[in-house]
């Protein structure tokens, strides 16, 4: 390799690191003003205003204004915040649940391991919604139900990648080393196990959160979720969709406009802590 | 020897798909169980105000409402071995029959979106892929990573406001026009009806295959055979069709098939939006107005509709790529 190639390949990989931290930085920021604005505007999302019925979008209401004349900005930021809340609870549970599960599965012998990829198997054989119903009939609707709902579903899937990097550990030549040399189980666990989950731990929680807001949403419009009168994205589309023949389109474009942005926001967060941690993915 | 292999393969499919019914069935059956619905408000419906309190026992004693758990259970499982999955209350009707009929109505809605998403997703992972890093690229893969963000109900309220609402192209809702009699309606209006929800649907299977049919395309240009013909002087589309087409495809399949768990799911969602009136919407139904019955034996339908899934896209993988066999590989992947 000639000094010239050398010195592109490393300016290349600066300048991956540098736009993995702006597109950090604008997304953390985002999430931020989001969460800012809602409670700014909190106080405003449920005031009525029956002489501002169902006007289009303008500078005085952004997003212009439902039914009953609410300014659906505000009404869309607090939603918003609402879903961000729910689905980080969700995802840290869910994530619990898979770091208990999958190294449990990872270390323990083989038919942990057996009953919990079954599990596993059990749980994504039913299509998520599907899942998701089930589990919101069974705890009721409201805000505990959804939570409990979204929470028990999205385990699974990092349970697995757990499980997987738990395996590869514990069978690797350096722990077998390391048990040779009289180390206990539990400082195999602490020195070396833990080491290697707690990143994927962290990105696979925040990427199971951009799913989690999804799932929260769905279920809120599909009526299963939330209750009517909360200011949740889920049902403000839902109210939206009863409004379309009506021709107020604005009603579902924006909110769900503001929760694809939120979403992507978080799920770029997710992906550049990937790149910023996993070495081979910003060298690459 | 083959047929004992085959044998052995058809039973450990099949044993392994009787312990995940089981397992789907026990556990919706708890689930359902710890609902606080009441299974008699269920059964009376809209009846509620004209029923009095020793009707209502009357019902549960009928129904069995009031016996334990293990006792319901063993009813209920027993009836399902027979084919028998109780009475749905919101319909009236058998739960099998509720499940088939709404079943053939979402069916086209899945076939359609399903072979939509597959061709679409195939064919921009093949071009991102030939346009690696240019523009055509860089917009497949935005577009891809967009689309598994947006949520698919959203996305149908948009379409549904822009084509049908603004410019009148297509119905408002249903699967037929309104005040026409489902089985009389031309094929003309069927199509008509279902453009809109197929598009919506098939959506979401785009990403995945797109990006998967990328990596794969990638991986096969950068592979032996491919420099191969390249040195011989192949290139462009021939080059496309004749050495990699066949071994990109393969993947595709699979995921293909993997993903109807998820297409199923998101025809929910569809079908909610366009108000379509299929198994989504009778899976909506029945989570709303507490129909247990039919709720269990949609979980249990779509268990087995994804299971089938997964093995049909297997088997065909045999079949494009000679090198796999389900025969040799270890069973249970």
């Amino acid at each position: 390799m000639t000094a010239d190639t050398t010195l592109i390949t490393t300016s290349l990989d600066t300048d991956r690191r540098r736009t993995a931290l702006v597109q950090l930085t604008v997304a953390a920021i985002a999430i931020t003003l989001t969460l800012v604005a809602a409670s700014v505007l909190a106080p405003i999302a449920d005031i009525t205003d029956l002489s501002a019925r169902r006007q289009p979008p303008s500078w005085q209401h952004p997003f212009g204004t439902d039914r009953l004349g609410r300014d659906m900005l505000a009404r869309t930021v607090v939603g918003l915040r609402l879903s961000l809340g729910i689905g980080a609870l969700a995802a840290l549970i869910s994530a619990a649940i898979a770091l208990v599960i999958g190294s449990v599965a990872g270390v323990v012998g083989r038919w942990v391991d057996a009953a919990v990829s079954w599990l596993v198997d059990l749980f994504l054989s039913l299509p998520h919604l599907v899942l998701l119903i089930l589990i919101a009939v069974a705890v009721g609707r409201g805000i505990r139900g959804v939570l409990i709902a979204v929470a028990l579903t999205h385990w699974p899937t990092l349970t697995r990648v757990l499980r997987a990097e738990a395996r590869r550990v514990t069978a690797s030549e350096y722990v077998t080393v390391a048990r040779r040399l009289g180390r206990s189980e539990t400082s195999i666990a602490t020195g070396h196990l833990s080491r290697h989950l707690g990143p994927h731990l962290m990105v696979g929680t925040i990427l199971l959160f951009p799913h989690a807001i999804l799932h929260e949403a769905a279920l809120s419009f599909l009526g299963l979720g939330l209750p009517p009168h909360a200011p949740a994205i889920g049902i403000l589309l839902a109210d939206a969709m009863r409004e379309l023949s009506a021709g107020s389109w604005w009603l579902a474009l924006l909110p769900g406009l503001a929760l694809l942005l939120v979403v992507k926001a978080v799920d770029a967060i997710g992906q550049q802590i990937r790149a910023l941690t996993d070495p081979w993915s910003v060298h690459a | 020897m083959l047929n004992r292999r085959v044998a052995r393969f058809i039973g450990v499919r099949s044993a392994r798909l009787v312990l995940l019914l089981a397992g789907v069935a026990v556990g919706a059956f708890l689930l359902l169980e710890a609902s606080p619905l009441d299974p008699v408000d269920a059964y009376v419906g809209a009846e509620i105000a004209r029923v009095g309190p020793e009707q209502r026992a009357m019902i549960a004693e009928r129904w069995g409402f009031d016996d334990p758990a293990p006792v319901k259970f063993a009813r209920w499982i027993g009836n399902v071995a027979q084919g028998d999955l109780g009475t749905s209350s919101i319909f009236n009707a058998p739960v099998t029959e509720v499940i088939s009929t709404r079943f053939r109505t979402s069916l086209t809605l899945l076939a359609a979106a399903w072979v939509l998403s597959g061709i679409i997703g195939f064919t921009f992972g093949v071009i991102a892929a030939m346009r690696r890093d240019r523009l055509a690229d860089k917009v497949i893969r935005w577009l891809a990573y967009t689309f598994a963000s947006a949520p698919t109900f959203w996305v149908g309220l948009l379409m549904l406001a822009l084509f049908a609402v603004q410019l009148g192209w297509a119905p408002v809702c249903c699967a037929t026009p309104i005040g026409v009699d489902p089985a009389t309606a031309t094929l003309g209006q069927r199509l008509a009806h279902l453009a809109l929800p197929a598009i919506t649907l098939s959506l979401i299977g785009i990403a995945p295959i797109a990006l998967h049919t990328r990596e794969q395309v990638i991986d096969v240009l950068a592979s032996d055979h491919v420099t191969f013909a390249r040195a011989q002087g192949e290139k462009g589309w021939p080059l496309i069709r004749h050495r990699v087409l066949r071994n990109a495809a393969v993947p595709a399949f699979t995921l293909q098939f993997a993903s109807l768990s998820e297409l199923l799911g998101g025809s929910i969602l569809a079908e909610q939006v366009f108000n379509y009136p299929g198994l989504g919407r009778a899976t909506v139904e029945a989570g709303l107005r507490g129909d247990l019955p039919l709720l269990l034996g949609i979980a249990l339908f779509a268990a087995l509709f994804v299971y089938i899934g997964n093995l049909l896209g297997d088997i065909i993988a045999t079949r494009i790529d000679p090198r796999i066999s389900l025969l040799d590989r270890k069973v249970g992947s």
